[in-house]
């Protein structure tokens, strides 16, 4: 029995490798190098060309790292580096210099009929409140992030590595912590303000003779005129579309990816550069710039000459809504009395 | 002086994951970060390809041009590593990394983020070699040992190749001569702004 089951395993043994030898045998006449399992592989320039990124599937859960390469990394680089200095620098350099122009060249707005004593209230408590609670956060969110700018090359020479690190962290802090007290004071000021900044024929007229500022013509106007009006626009446009950005970094990659990422970072900074310009122009007008007209956001009220020359159709409004006429009225100090 | 790279031969890689776990585990990254990962293109379709990815230690680095209060600096091997006693982390250089290598531990609320962390190429940073300090931030300083990054030193496959780039380059093309095909150093356009022509 032993010798035939073995008779019989020696021939299933033989019949395989024969068979097998078979099988084997055309495969191994090809030649070796014809097979080429890269002619069907995915290559990085065709994916490059296709997708500008690299992307496949990861098995750690963070998802961003499943994007192996995006060169656009570099244009974004290029954008910081280059691109957004020459912005910043030709917006905040050149609106500084067309001031002191200005400034040298007109100089300050004065009353021309003086101060007649008596002031109306211009704006009431909560309105100034929102706009210093607005203004200082932006002077600082505004210091801050040209810190990140024009930091390095500006600052960094000037101390030692780690106090500009101890100061830029600060500095991000309150960048980020003061974009909500910001956010909240734009929102303000657009319900606060927004009756009185809807353009209309007043501000064309108002344009067209100058505003008062480009020569000594004194346009009636509204309670706000139209260069306010352009002001008010900028903030509160100007503010969302930063508060939108600015949000996008703070939580990034919430449902955004690295080009979103990158996208918002642009767009906040341009956005910044300009806004951080048109402000420096308010500033201007608001202090140096015009007689009386800093008092209407500091004490809150302005000289009635000042909204006679100014605000004249304001004034007018004032004085027929109020009963008594002159019961906004106060009367103020003389000066040198 | 040998320049310093890494070269993945996506032809070889089986995606094991063993460059990625003896990074952690030689790095000590914590928890949520990694330096280097495999990822897999076309995953399951004919042609697919894995590739593992850390930061290539680019030829002038983008990560150091754009970072806000100059945290980098790029060694006489050519090796990209920062100074985490300088980082604020803001995340530019994620923004600007072709590579996606730097990684921010969360330290609050939201996405805020702590000091950076990315692929030292197992070099440490500016502590003294070999300290404990350079261990607790940066992890393992091999390169000052004589050692190559363990990522590449630990590849079942060979596929994951460190060392001077003109000798890793030429064991690649050895091998796509002798195999007969290549699917090229991915990365290196991007990172060295030259290929290997195979």
């Amino acid at each position: 029995m032993a010798t035939l089951v073995g008779k019989v395993r020696m021939g299933l043994v033989a019949l395989l490798v024969s068979t097998l030898v078979a099988l084997t045998a055309p495969s191994s006449a090809q030649q070796p190098n014809s097979v080429n399992p890269t002619a069907s592989s995915v290559t990085e320039q065709q994916l490059l060309q296709q997708f500008k990124t690299i992307q496949g599937r990861g098995s750690i859960p963070d998802v961003k790292s499943y994007t192996i390469e995006q060169p656009a990394g570099r244009d974004w680089r290029h954008f910081h580096e280059v691109t957004l200095r020459w912005i910043g620098a030709v917006a905040i350099i050149g609106i500084l210099a067309l001031l002191v122009v200005f400034y040298l060249s007109r100089g300050m707005v004065r009353l021309k009929s003086g101060r007649s004593g008596v002031t109306i209230v211009r704006f009431n408590a909560f309105e100034r409140f929102v706009h210093w609670m607005t203004a200082s956060c932006f002077v600082i969110l505004a210091l801050s992030g040209l810190n990140i700018t024009f930091g390095r090359p500006l600052l960094l020479p000037l101390m030692s590595p780690e106090a500009f690190t101890a100061f830029s962290e600060y500095a991000k802090y309150a960048h980020n912590y003061l974009s909500f007290p910001f956010t909240l004071g734009v929102v303000l000021i657009f319900f606060m303000w927004i009756a009185g900044n809807i353009p209309n024929r007043i501000d064309v007229q108002w344009l067209k003779r100058g505003g008062g500022i480009v020569g000594n013509d004194e346009p009636p106007a509204e309670r706000f005129n139209a260069g306010q009006k352009m002001i008010y626009w900028i903030v509160v446009l100007g503010g969302t579309a930063i508060a939108v950005s600015g949000y996008a970094l703070i939580f990034p990659f919430y449902g955004t990816n690295i080009e979103a990422m990158q996208g918002a970072e642009m767009a906040h900074a341009i956005i910044a550069m300009l806004f951080i310009a048109a402000m420096l122009g308010h500033i201007y007008i608001g202090t140096i710039g015009m007689e009386g007209a800093f008092e209407a956001m500091g004490t809150g009220t302005v000289d009635l000459n000042w909204a006679k020359e100014h605000h004249r159709l304001w004034l007018e409004q004032e004085s027929t809504r109020t009963k008594a006429g002159r019961s906004q009225l106060r009367p103020a100090m003389r000066r040198g009395e | 002086m040998a320049r310093m790279k890494f070269l993945c031969d996506a032809d070889r890689c089986i995606e094991c994951n063993a460059c990625v776990t003896a990074c952690k585990n030689e790095n000590e990254v914590p928890w949520g970060m990694n330096r280097r990962r495999v990822v897999t293109i076309n995953d399951g379709k004919p042609g697919e390809r894995s590739v593992s990815m850390a930061c290539m230690h680019c030829t002038d680095a983008p990560c150091q041009a754009v970072c806000p209060v100059d945290a980098f600096y790029t060694t006489a091997d050519g090796v990209v590593l920062h100074s985490k006693d300088i980082c604020i982390g803001c995340g530019y250089c994620f923004y600007a990394c072709p590579f996606g290598a730097p990684q921010y531990p969360r330290v609050g609320n939201f996405g805020s983020r702590g000091k950076m962390d990315k692929c030292t190429y197992c070099a440490g940073g500016p502590e003294e070699d070999g300290s404990m300090a350079e261990y607790e931030k940066y992890g393992a300083n091999r390169l000052a040992e004589g050692k190559l990054p363990l990522c590449a030193e630990m590849c079942s496959t060979k596929s994951l190749l460190a060392g001077d780039g003109d000798i890793i380059a030429a064991i690649y093309k050895e091998r796509v001569v002798k195999r007969g095909y290549g699917s090229g150093a991915w990365g290196w356009s991007t990172a060295y702004r030259e290929t290997i022509t195979t």
